[in-house]
């Protein structure tokens, strides 16, 4: 389980995030939706412990981003934007690699690696170097990077970003299979069809702070049948209305 | 401490840059290959070189031949090639800019006038000085004129019933005691650059491609979300750098030890002292460098926020620390205790007493260990402050 309280993030003289609570639990998918700049990067930035809040705190099960990041980065997998991986590892040592930095013993890593390679469906390319993947190939590896130490929580920025429709559905798959497994899924979007397929919680941010939270019944309810008159209506509104922000 | 977090971070990135064509290169190929070859390369050309020069008839052009017979046979029976040639003044500065006669000597129209009443006789001799190769001809040329003018002098002063003794009031003699090894060190002298400079380039790549290319490629986000603390990982890229860096060095060292001793030092009654135990002791000498250099470059690398950035900072960069080998080379300093305390000096100094085949003063080599891995020391902990930083991302 994720709970944001009142993160806020500035960068010199901007407000990236200013004071966003919300919580992901765990056998839902969560999704951070927000127009390009809203902040959800950064929200997630902190979340996943590589930023610093100036104020407010995170909790990952129960476990202060603040006061025992390591603690905190032991039960989360992070999908970052633009899924980097390392060009001369095949995608099997890449995903072993991310075992062992999280203390998986050379068995260990290497029958987690060989399961998630199964899992994801990435035995063509295993034992090839990542230098020419697509950008399938790059996030499937980055994904099975993600889960290779079976962390309670996932949080991904963009994941579909540059991906093709059969990537998109196998990546929707999985995060069904993982949140059906009981895992905590967050995604961060700016596609509305991708968080109305999947999520079965919505976090609507602009301006850095949370606009609407809820179900997406709770968030079409805020104007128009599809979730995106609702986030346009939302986004006119301007100000968060003190109601609906939690 | 669990240092697991170091162990595989160094192991992954040892592994990754080894099949990383560019590191590859520059850690295993470029310094360690061409530098010793091509130092191995000049000493032996200018060995050739200078052995053919001494050996070889100098070639002298001459105007107006006729008007000095008797010196042309003296110079002619001393080893230089005369050729008469006819050209003015103009012709004669074109012929040597232009490098189709190397010397040219000019007999101007009262020279032998002027010897026959005792006036000082000019001749004129032209040559380019600019040309390093030329000047020991010339050298030698102007040498036998001045002979043949005080066998002159001394037949006149016979002539007048003085003993020519009595005019040659002083007369010098050089002794030169540099001993063959310690001549050896300015012909090798380039040599300890080329190993440090060599040594540095080794871990160049990797402490680029481990920092500003890790954050370029968008893995360094995901990195530090992994339960290491933050300065282990630099930690465990310093080490992979410096693994490479400690390749290079073993290399270049090696390599140095074997392109020399194929080198006909020996010719110039030199002999450098570059056997295995000696290549060994150059070996440990620039170690302790080898913390200092890894953190700096990936402190350096660590501030770039792109690959290329990087590359140009550390063009630069990268001849900083060898510096003081320059001004070394200048001034002629010789090692010292207050010098131990300065890297890269330091071990430059330190091998050039190994070449020499001097003994090395104790109290200098721990001064000069000691020092380095503090320093060293240090900067790995500022580079782990460095990544402990936010900005860290960009």
């Amino acid at each position: 389980m994720l709970e944001a309280r009142g993160l806020c993030k500035s960068f010199g003289e901007v407000a990236a995030v200013r004071g966003v609570s919300f919580t992901a639990r765990d056998g839902q998918i969560t999704g951070l939706l927000g127009a390009n700049g809203a902040g959800k990067s950064t929200t997630l930035r902190m979340l996943y412990t590589v930023l610093k809040p100036d104020q407010g705190d995170a909790l990952i099960d129960g476990r202060s981003v603040i006061g025992d990041p390591l603690a905190a980065r032991r039960s989360i997998g992070v999908l970052s934007h633009g899924a980097g991986i390392y060009n001369h590892l095949t995608a099997r040592e890449n995903i072993a690699y991310f075992g062992e930095l999280h203390g998986l013993g050379r068995a260990e890593r290497t029958a987690r690696a060989a399961e998630l390679i199964e899992l994801l469906e990435m035995q063509p390319f295993a034992d090839r170097l990542a230098k020419g993947f697509s950008q399938g190939q790059k996030l499937k590896t980055a994904l099975a990077r993600s889960l290779v130490h079976k962390p309670r929580n996932i949080l991904l920025d963009e994941p579909t970003n540059g991906l093709d429709v059969m990537a998109v559905r196998g990546l929707r798959k999985l995060l069904t299979q993982l949140r059906d497994a009981g895992h905590c899924v967050l995604f961060s979007s700016h596609v509305m069809q991708e968080v109305e397929q999947l999520c079965d919680e919505v976090v609507v941010i602009a301006n850095g702070q949370v606009v609407a939270a809820g179900t997406l019944d709770d968030i079409r309810a805020h104007g128009g049948d599809r979730l995106e008159d609702a986030f346009v209506a939302l986004m006119d509104g301007g100000e968060p209305r003190p109601e609906v922000a939690k | 401490m669990n240092l697991r977090g170091i162990w595989a971070v160094f192991r992954k990135e040892f592994r990754e840059n080894l099949r990383d064509r560019r590191t590859l290169l520059s850690a295993l190929a470029f310094g360690p290959l061409f530098g010793p070859i091509l130092v191995a390369g000049l000493v032996q050309f200018s060995i050739s070189h200078a052995e053919e020069q001494s050996e070889e008839n100098i070639a002298l052009a001459v105007t107006h031949a006729e008007r000095a017979p008797n010196l042309l046979a003296y110079l002619t029976a001393r080893g230089i090639d005369i050729e008469k040639v006819d050209l003015d003044e103009n012709g004669t500065r074109h012929a040597v800019v232009t490098q189709k006669h190397k010397v040219v000597l000019d007999i101007p129209v009262d020279f032998g006038d002027r010897l026959q009443d005792g006036q000082p006789a000019p001749v004129v001799l032209y040559s380019d000085s600019s040309r390093g190769f030329e000047r020991r001809g010339v050298g030698r040329v102007r040498t036998l004129i001045s002979q043949y003018g005080i066998e002159i002098a001394q037949l006149r002063f016979l002539a007048r019933g003085i003993d020519p003794i009595s005019v040659l009031p002083i007369s010098v003699q050089e002794i030169d005691v540099s001993t063959p090894s310690s001549r050896s060190v300015i012909v090798l002298n380039v040599m300890t650059y080329i190993v440090l400079l060599s040594m540095l380039a080794g871990g160049l790549y990797l402490a680029i491609d481990a920092t500003a290319g890790e954050r370029e490629r968008g893995s360094l986000e995901v990195l530090l979300t992994a339960p290491v603390p933050r300065e282990h990982l630099i930690y465990g890229k310093i080490a992979a750098c410096a693994s490479y860096m400690l390749i290079s060095l073993v290399l270049t060292v090696t390599m140095f030890s074997i392109a020399m001793s194929f080198v006909g030092l020996e010719q110039l009654g030199i002999t450098a002292n570059l056997g295995p135990a000696a290549a060994v002791t150059l070996m440990a000498c620039c170690a302790p460098l080898i913390l200092f250099g890894a953190s700096y470059l990936s402190i350096i690398s660590g501030f770039a926020k792109s690959y290329r950035e990087a590359q140009t900072y550390l063009g630069l960069i990268i001849t900083i620390p060898t510096m003081p080998l320059m001004f070394a080379g200048l001034l002629g300093l010789q090692a010292k205790a207050g010098l131990m305390f300065v890297p890269f000096l330091s071990q430059h100094l330190l091998m050039t007493t190994v070449v020499r085949a001097e003994p090395i003063e104790t109290s200098f080599v721990v001064i000069s260990v000691v020092s380095t891995l503090v320093y060293g020391a240090v900067l790995m902990y500022l580079a782990g402050r460095l990544y402990r930083r936010e900005a860290l991302l960009g």
